[in-house]
Parts: structure tokens; sequence; C-alpha cells
């Protein structure tokens, strides 16, 4: 039994303009001291997915299950969820200096946090906890800092403070949105190193979610790749980036430049990413996908296994087989596409090459 | 303050150097900190920029990185003439244009264009986009009327919009649609220097190499320079000739992108470069990590001698008391220039810390 299972979780907005489904039937697991990755564009539903397990995205339609400690959180009520976040689940979010509150003493908020949780701890043992904790996450003489407002904090001491709040009540979980996004590449690499040193020191499970491809490669064990409210494809992380199954993974990290195709042309992904309100008929992303075929229109394919182990699993018509970047697997999907392309799917692939990675549809 | 810098640091390859668009040379931007009180007076200077001298060639795309705070996007307003200079001169096309008053600015303006960051927050959203296009047309007075309409329709189909969408509102657009309508803007005039301050980094990665193809055809078409900030070393490496990497309002290493990114000098850059995530686990895995110490100091007051030697894993005494010039080290190309008394030599492994176990399995 995983630490979290989360099966056929969907989560749905009514607005004025019609119902956003954010998250359509995503399912994952993740395991006591793994990380998860999640990755995907704006829009791809990864942030909304988190939220939801934490009861932090409210005004949704949810159904789905997700089983933490033989308890679905999604049942929980408001005060029960109080009590797994912060001391169960804890979470670090993009922006660190909107989430540490500017008027409070950055050792009042991490010993607030943990007096709430229990009452029984005094103020004075809360604040020797916070100066430990201030010290393990890196932050130079922590006695003195614990006295400091935010704002007297750089951006990455503002993420250690954050991490070392997560840490207050040893999660077992900890979900990290975009830790590292407003970072700077050195200050990136700290914090990477910080968390994987307590991860492997307490053995904590964490979950991911980022659009960087690179902080993946780095820090998860597994991969879950999401398009449009759904998993594209899911593997450990040597699958994803050495035999992508899915024409979007497999875009995703075309589109990147790197070193050995510096100064070439890049491959970017035509098109612009679905409105969540309108969703192209059958496979979300058919209409930037190069191997669209004709039951692409129709159908939306289901996680597969794609791999040796089971553990790949990717959506996406093309046959099991052509997962992979070298030529035998592309030489699998061009056959593919031509048996199973004809009229209706050739006009998508002709408006595809037609307008060349310039001319996307306006979002209107 | 101001080392003597060999003249044309970051030159643009062999040969470029009489085809010099921008010249900047010991560019100095000083910000001043005004204390409290009734009669509040300058205490203290922000040393954005700090003797900057730099070249950049016609059709050229010079890459600029460094962390937040570096001066990066100082040292291209500057250029641009968006602020003036403490001291220093730029130079277009061989005219000193430093410090110009707004008049005699005006037709160089016209030939230096800005692409920003945020495609958000640098469109009006009240104005209808075919008018935000075609403003540079009405500030220069060069089309109006029908004439001014078809042009800004024309460029809006290079940039790959549609361009029957004129009339529409920047809010109607995608975060990469509202980065095209910004470039649409900066290419109207046809300017010589385009200077892409961080273009693609609000964008996701799908759409970014979309920005990036579409910058490199433009200058293909246009023999377009471009001044191309970003913190991105994958993305400068793609696009650039040449790299200049800063410190602290400095130049810490400069040259043509491939020794610079193969064989770094600079402690700095090794660590920015070692640094930066790869989208390759196996790689990842087997990189030697340089994790630095603390974080950039203030720009206010900075360290004495080497700025970065408060951070930097080899740092000796000499480099606490010396300024290292910035100088071509021995067995470099002579367009490959670094400010290190103690430069890294090839093989030479500087990982201080970080995982060193390698691809041990988690």
């Amino acid at each position: 039994m995983s630490l979290l299972e989360v099966s056929d979780l969907r989560v749905s907005f009514s607005t004025a303009d019609g119902v956003v489904k954010a998250v359509r039937g995503v399912s994952f697991s993740v395991d006591t001291g793994k990380t998860l990755g999640i990755v995907g564009e704006s829009g791809s539903g990864k942030t909304v997915l988190t939220q939801t397990l934490l009861g932090l995205a409210p005004g949704g339609q949810v159904s789905g299950r997700a089983m933490f400690g033989g308890k679905d959180l999604l049942t929980l009520r408001p005060e029960q969820l109080r009590q797994v976040r912060g001391a169960e689940i804890a979470v670090i979010f993009q922006d660190p200096l909107t989430s540490l509150h500017p008027l409070y003493k950055v050792g009042w908020q991490i010993r607030e946090m943990i007096r709430s949780h229990d009452k029984s701890v005094s103020k004075q043992q809360a604040t020797e906890r916070a100066v430990e904790l201030l010290g393990r996450v890196g932050i130079p003489q922590p006695r003195q800092r614990v006295d400091d407002y935010p704002h007297q904090f750089s951006g990455g001491m503002r993420q250690r403070a954050m991490i070392a709040m997560a840490l207050a009540l040893t999660p077992k979980l900890i979900i990290a949105d975009e830790p590292t996004t407003a970072l700077d590449a050195t200050v990136q690499a700290q914090i990477l190193d910080l968390l994987i040193r307590l991860q492997e020191e307490s053995d904590t499970a964490l979950i991911m979610i980022t659009h960087d491809l690179g902080v993946v490669a780095d820090i998860a064990d597994d991969v879950m790749v999401m398009y449009a409210g759904r998993a594209a494809e899911k593997a450990d992380k040597h699958d994803i980036f050495y035999r992508p199954h899915h024409p979007y993974t497999k875009g995703l990290l075309e589109s990147i430049p790197n070193s050995s195709a510096a100064g070439e042309r890049l491959k970017p992904i035509t098109g612009q990413p679905p409105s969540l309100i309108n969703l192209p008929s059958g496979c979300a992303f058919h209409p930037r996908c190069t191997y669209v075929m004709d039951r692409c229109l129709t159908e939306e394919p289901d996680l597969v296994a794609v791999g040796a182990t089971g553990q790949h699993r990717s959506a996406c018509w093309l046959p099991v087989g052509a997962a992979g970047i070298e030529q035998d697997a592309e030489e699998i999907r061009r056959r593919a596409v031509e048996q199973g392309r004809h009229d209706a799917a050739a006009k998508v692939a002709e408006a595809i090459a037609a307008a060349p990675e310039s001319q996307g549809s306006v979002i209107a | 303050m101001s080392e003597t810098l060999p003249r044309d640091t970051a030159t643009t390859g062999p040969g470029e150097t009489d085809d010099v668009l921008v010249r900047v040379s010991d560019l100095v931007k000083y910000f001043p900190v005004r204390g409290g009180g009734l009669i509040s007076r300058t205490v203290a200077h922000v040393q954005a920029v700090d003797g900057v001298s730099l070249t950049i060639g016609r059709g050229q795309t010079i890459g600029l990185v460094g962390e937040t705070g570096c001066g990066k996007s100082t040292l291209a307003r500057c250029i641009a003439g968006l602020i003036p200079t403490t001291s220093g001169t730029v130079t277009f096309e061989g005219h000193n244009i430093t410090n110009l008053p707004r008049r005699q600015m005006q037709p160089y303006r016209r030939e230096i264009q800005m692409i920003f960051q945020d495609p958000y927050g640098s469109l009006n959203p009240r104005r209808r986009v075919g008018s935000i296009i075609g403003d540079p047309f009405a500030v220069h007075k060069t089309a109006s009327g029908s004439k001014r309409k078809r042009a800004v329709q024309e460029l809006m189909e290079r940039v790959g919009l549609n361009p029957e969408h004129f009339n529409r509102y920047p809010a109607e657009f995608s975060g990469g649609q509202r980065q095209r309508i910004g470039v649409a803007r900066a290419l109207a005039l046809r300017p010589k220097l385009i200077i892409c301050d961080e273009p693609v980094s609000a964008l996701d990665v799908s759409i970014q190499a979309q920005v990036l193809n579409l910058l490199a055809d433009l200058q293909a078409d246009y023999g377009l320079s471009y001044l191309f900030i970003a913190h991105d070393l994958e993305v400068v490496r793609h696009v650039s000739d040449s790299v200049v990497v800063m410190y602290l309002g400095r130049i810490a290493e400069a040259g043509p992108k491939d020794p610079v990114y193969d064989a770094p000098r600079h402690p700095y850059t090794n660590a920015l470069l070692s640094a930066a995530p790869a989208a390759d686990p196996e790689a990842a895995a087997s990189r030697q990590r340089i994790i630095l110490t603390g974080d950039v100091p203030s720009p206010i007051n900075p360290p004495s001698g080497c700025r970065f030697h408060p951070r930097c894993p080899k740092a000796q005494e000499l480099c606490s008391q010396q300024d290292p010039p910035l100088e071509v080290k021995a067995g470099d190309p002579s367009t490959h220039v670094t400010a290190c008394h103690f430069p890294v030599q090839e093989g030479e492994v500087l990982a201080r810390s970080g995982r060193t176990s390698g691809g041990q399995p988690r």
C-alpha cells in the first residue's frame, strides 16, 4: 500500500463561460521516500490536482478517491483536513514572499505552525525548534535570523524558511509546487540539493510539481506528464526521458534547447494548449499532434502499459512498441500513422503542417 | 573602480570587428541611495553596472547571463538609452549616443528596440492590438491611416499572428501570442538592434521554442542584431554567437559561446553551468554540481577585490585584495576573456559539495 493513492480524481469548476474540467480522471500513487514529478504546462491541471487533495481549491466539484494513511482526503471535514495539512502533508509554494506573512517574524510563523498542531509545546520549546529547523535548512546564524522579518531574507532564504516550516511537524509527504521557479540557477541548485538531502534523512515522500523538465530529471524517481487535465504518460524518469511514448512527452523533450543541437532549429509543438471548457473531441492533444490518426479524433485513449514492466503507461493510440526517440520507434509510428490516417485525420495533419509553429488559434 | 579593459572584449568573432553595430566602453551606472530624515541626501550608491565594455556586431546575437541583481537589465536599459549612464560611452554605428538629449536621441530610438519579459505587463490591456503595434509608426510619424493599418497587418502576419485579429485586446491572446505582439511592435520600424530582456522566461517550453524560432527567422531575414538577456543558459547557448557572463555589475567572463560553455575559466561561470538543470537524468546524476554558498552580495557595498571571492571555492587572499583584470588567459582564443586571478584549468574539479556519489539509485 502506497503512502498516497489517488484514483480517478476529477475536478471541475462552474464558471460563467461554462464548466472548466480542470482534472479529468487522474490516478497515481506515491511511496515513502520516493519523489513523484508532475510535469505539465500552464493549465494542465497539475496545481488544481494537488490543491484539491489538501482542500485548498474550494468551489470545485470533486469526485474520486485519495487514500492517505487509511483516510480518504476527499471526504474529510475541513477541520479534520486541517489536522492533516501541515502535520502529515506539508506544502511548499512557488512564491515564498507571498506565502510568508510580511508582518510577523519568520521564527514566530514557524512557532505558531508547531503550536497550532500541538498545544502542549511551550513557546520556548517551539522557538528552540524553529532555530534548529532554520539551521537544518542552511540559514546562517539561525539564532539571530529567527527574529528577522521575511523582507530581511533573500529569495533563496525565504524558500529555505518555507521548507523549514514544512519540515516543522515531520510530515510524511511534502508537496512542492514549483518551489524553485522564482529562484536563480545557483540558488535553485542549493534548494534542490537541500530537498534531496532532507528526504534522504527523514524518508519523506515528495511530490514535485514543475514545468521544468530539468528539475524533474534531477530530483524525481517517477514522472507523470499531464496534458489538459489528464495524465498523458506515467513512468520512471528514465523511461520518460529516453523512451517517451506519448507524442506530447516527445514534443516537450524535443522543444528544449540543448547543447547537442545548439544553433539548430528548435522543434516546438505547434498550436496552443486547449481551453478546458471546450476540449477537442477524442484525444485532447490531437489538434497539435503530428501523428494524428482517425481514431484520435473520436476516441479518447486510456492510460495503458507500453513498456516491459507495466510501470510505463501512456494514453495514446500509437502501438505499444512506439516508445523511444530512435529510428526504429519512429518507423513503427510512421507505419501506424499510414494505416490509421484517412480523410478526417489527414485534414488535421494538413492544418498542423500548414501552420508551422506560428499560427495558433486565438483563445477567444 | 574601472580596470583597464582590453578593447573589444566579447568581440563577435573573427573578422567581425570592422562591422561593429554597438560599442559599449567602460559603462558605469550607479543609482543613488537616499537617506531618511528631513533633508534626504545620498548616503550610498547601488553599483548596478560598474565598468562594462562590450561590442555587438551586425547580425550577431550577444547573450547576457547572470543572476538577479547582476546588472544585466540595467546595462540593457543604458544601451537602449532608457536611463542615463553615470559614465562611460555607448556608440551606435560610430556615433556617440551616450546621454543624448531627447530630440537628438529620437533617430536612434528607431534603431534600438526592446522586447520585455512579461508579455502581460508590457501591453496596455485597454488598447487594441492593432493600435499597440501601430504605436511606433505614430510616434515616429512614418505611416498613418490605411497605410499604417496595412503595415500593422503585415507585421502581424510576419510574427505568426492572424492579421484579422488586429481589433482584439491583449487579454484575448495567449502568453506566447502576446509575446509575438511585443515582437511585432519592436519590429515595426525595422530596427538594427533588438534588446530582448528575458523574452521567453514567462512562456511554457513548447511555446518558448516557437518564439525562439521566430526570433531566429527574423534575424535571418532582416539581419537583426540581438542583445539577448536570459537566465536560462541552454536558451542563451542556443541563440547566441557570443556570451557575456555578469556578476555584481562586472563582466566575469566573455567570449564566443563554445569556448565559454565548453571550457569556462571563471569559477562563477563553472558554477552557473553546473547548476543549470539538464533535461537528462543520466547527465544530472553524473554531474559534479558546484553548490555556491550564500547569496549574491549587495551591490551597495560590494566585496573588495574580486567581487565573487566570498562565494568562490577557489578564493585565496589575493582575491580579496586585488581586483582581477578582464584578460585573455593562457590557451584561450584571443576573444575569450576572464576576470579571475586563478582561472579554472582543464579537467580541474571544482565541486566543493553536492551529491558526490553520482548516479546512485535513490
